[in-house]
């Protein structure tokens, strides 16, 4: 059992989602960074889609009643271990399984970049699943509650997991902030150089930010076609145009489906560095080659 | 512009131009799921397909026999068989303020709403909240220019060319008739909607 002493700015569990229901309307949520959450995973023999904790800007603390082989990912944080007598007994890095002894205390600190860090604790986060998730989609409200201090985290079984075979993942250089988009499906909506005009100059993401869509300031896109575009099934990636013409890059909690043009979709692996902009960042689109 | 749009690397966005078209292209490719298929969504005049990990110029290709199929039969065999009869007590906050933008009696709003099978066109806005096409004409009204806090789930509504059941309680602008007993969403049932796209629907006063 893990108890939520700090959750941070906003901090909730995650897998990798519930695809298969967006003709119900239902959001596929999971992990916005879900290559963090693979990581984090991997490195204490968990299977990639086991439930971790998404923690937003870190800043949180949890106490285990029993020991615990844990291990972090995404953007990178401080993490001390201090025992039940209020002494810092470790520093722990980033991308490494570290063992927590019952009765101690995590304390991760603010990242130095990103925005969203991903614990895995062996066992994955056992809380009931909801249509096959135990991700809290912050869109329906479908999962868990978001953690709150108090929050009580069940671990689930260990016996049947793979043994822990990796010291290190070692740390990648921070990707580039550019996200790569692939033209469509409703491009032909703005005037023939949006596109350009897109990945002319970098875009500055906003404040209001959230796992449903990074939101961004920049150069408006302009349309060509006026009224309205019929309902439509959206992909996780799309950057959508509302009528302001100030782009919205979806992420996993996108509703399944919308009404404003989509002028280009992120390509998957880029979908990491839109997750781990912050507020304030500036990140720029590039046509993909394809 | 091609009918079959890349809606990026792992998803198809098929053009269908009506609802029915849709319906049938959705029901065709839920009755065949071809290969890596793990999304169908289909909407007013689209499906979208995602399927990710899929051989796309392939599935492309399957796509566009599909659609012409789906384009080509004109029969109703997209729609549900069984019609859900939805029983409703008529005591919404919004009747009387409907009844009069309309120009009608209480009875003849409920007469219109309870008169037609109506089908749920693609769902949306919440997990759950089916768009009910098919409504009277004569019961157009535009939602509340500002909406509601919270809604009750089970709140029986319409909107513009669309009738709805809340699902969940949640935010609405929508106009409410009155309410149903029964539930259209559960997450423990499977599927979990009551209502998933093509289902024909009759409203019944309770």
């Amino acid at each position: 059992m893990i108890d939520v002493l700090a959750p941070g700015p906003y901090a909730t569990v995650q897998d990798l989602g519930r695809p298969g229901y967006a003709h119900l309307g239902v959001p596929r949520s999971g992990a916005a960074d879900a290559a963090g959450l693979r990581l984090a995973n991997r490195l204490v023999g968990n299977p990639e889609g086991h439930a971790g904790l998404e923690l937003t800007f870190g800043m949180a603390r949890f106490g285990f009643r029993s020991g615990a082989w844990l291990a972090a990912a995404g953007a990178p944080c401080p993490m001390e271990i201090w025992n039940e007598r209020g002494v810092m007994s470790s520093a722990q890095g980033m991308g490494a399984p570290f063992w927590i002894a019952p009765g101690h205390e995590l304390r991760i600190g603010s990242p130095e970049r990103g925005l969203r860090t991903y614990l895995a604790v062996r066992g994955g986060i056992d809380v009931e699943p909801v249509l096959g998730s135990r991700s809290t989609d912050s869109l329906s409200g479908l999962g868990p509650a978001p953690l709150r201090a108090g929050t009580r985290l069940p671990v689930g079984e260990v016996r049947s997991l793979a043994s822990i075979s990796v010291d290190l993942a070692p740390p990648a250089a921070p990707p580039p902030p550019v996200l790569r988009v692939l033209a469509g499906p409703r491009d032909d909506w703005f005037s023939p150089d949006a596109l350009a005009e897109l990945c002319a100059r970098p875009y500055e993401v906003s404040q209001d930010s959230n796992r449903v869509g990074v939101r961004l300031r920049g150069p408006a896109l302009r349309r060509v076609r006026e009224g309205e575009l019929p309902s439509e099934g959206m992909v996780t990636g799309a950057v959508q145009v509302p009528p302001s013409g100030q782009p919205i890059v979806f992420l996993t909690d996108h509703p399944p489906t919308g009404g404003y043009p989509v002028i280009g979709v992120v390509l998957a692996a880029d979908l990491a560095v839109a997750a781990q902009a912050r507020p304030g960042d500036r990140i720029r689109f590039r046509v993909a080659g394809r | 512009m091609s009918v079959i749009r890349r809606a990026g690397e792992h998803g198809l966005l098929v053009e269908t131009g009506s609802l029915a078209a849709s319906h049938r292209l959705d029901a065709l490719l839920r009755a065949s799921r071809p290969e890596g298929v793990v999304e169908i969504v289909p909407g007013p005049e689209t499906v979208l397909v995602v399927a990710p990990g899929a051989d796309l110029p392939r599935l492309r290709s399957g796509l566009a026999g599909l659609r012409d199929l789906a384009l080509s039969s004109s029969g109703a065999a997209s729609l549900s068989e069984e019609v859900v009869t939805v029983p409703v007590v008529y005591d919404g906050e919004d009747l009387a303020s409907v009844a009069e933008e309309t120009g009608m009696p209480v009875e003849e709003v409920i007469g219109r709403h309870t008169g037609r099978e109506l089908v749920a066109g693609w769902l949306g806005f919440a997990p759950g909240f089916a768009y009910l096409t098919g409504l009277d004409p004569a019961l157009r009204v535009p939602r509340l220019a500002t909406p509601r806090t919270s809604v009750p789930a089970g709140s029986v509504a319409i909107a513009g060319p669309y009738a709805a059941i809340y699902p969940t309680a949640s935010p609405g602008g929508w106009r409410l008739l009155g309410r149903t007993s029964l539930r259209v969403w559960d997450v423990h049932a499977q599927p979990p909607s009551l209502l998933p796209p093509g289902t024909r629907v009759r409203f019944e006063a309770a």
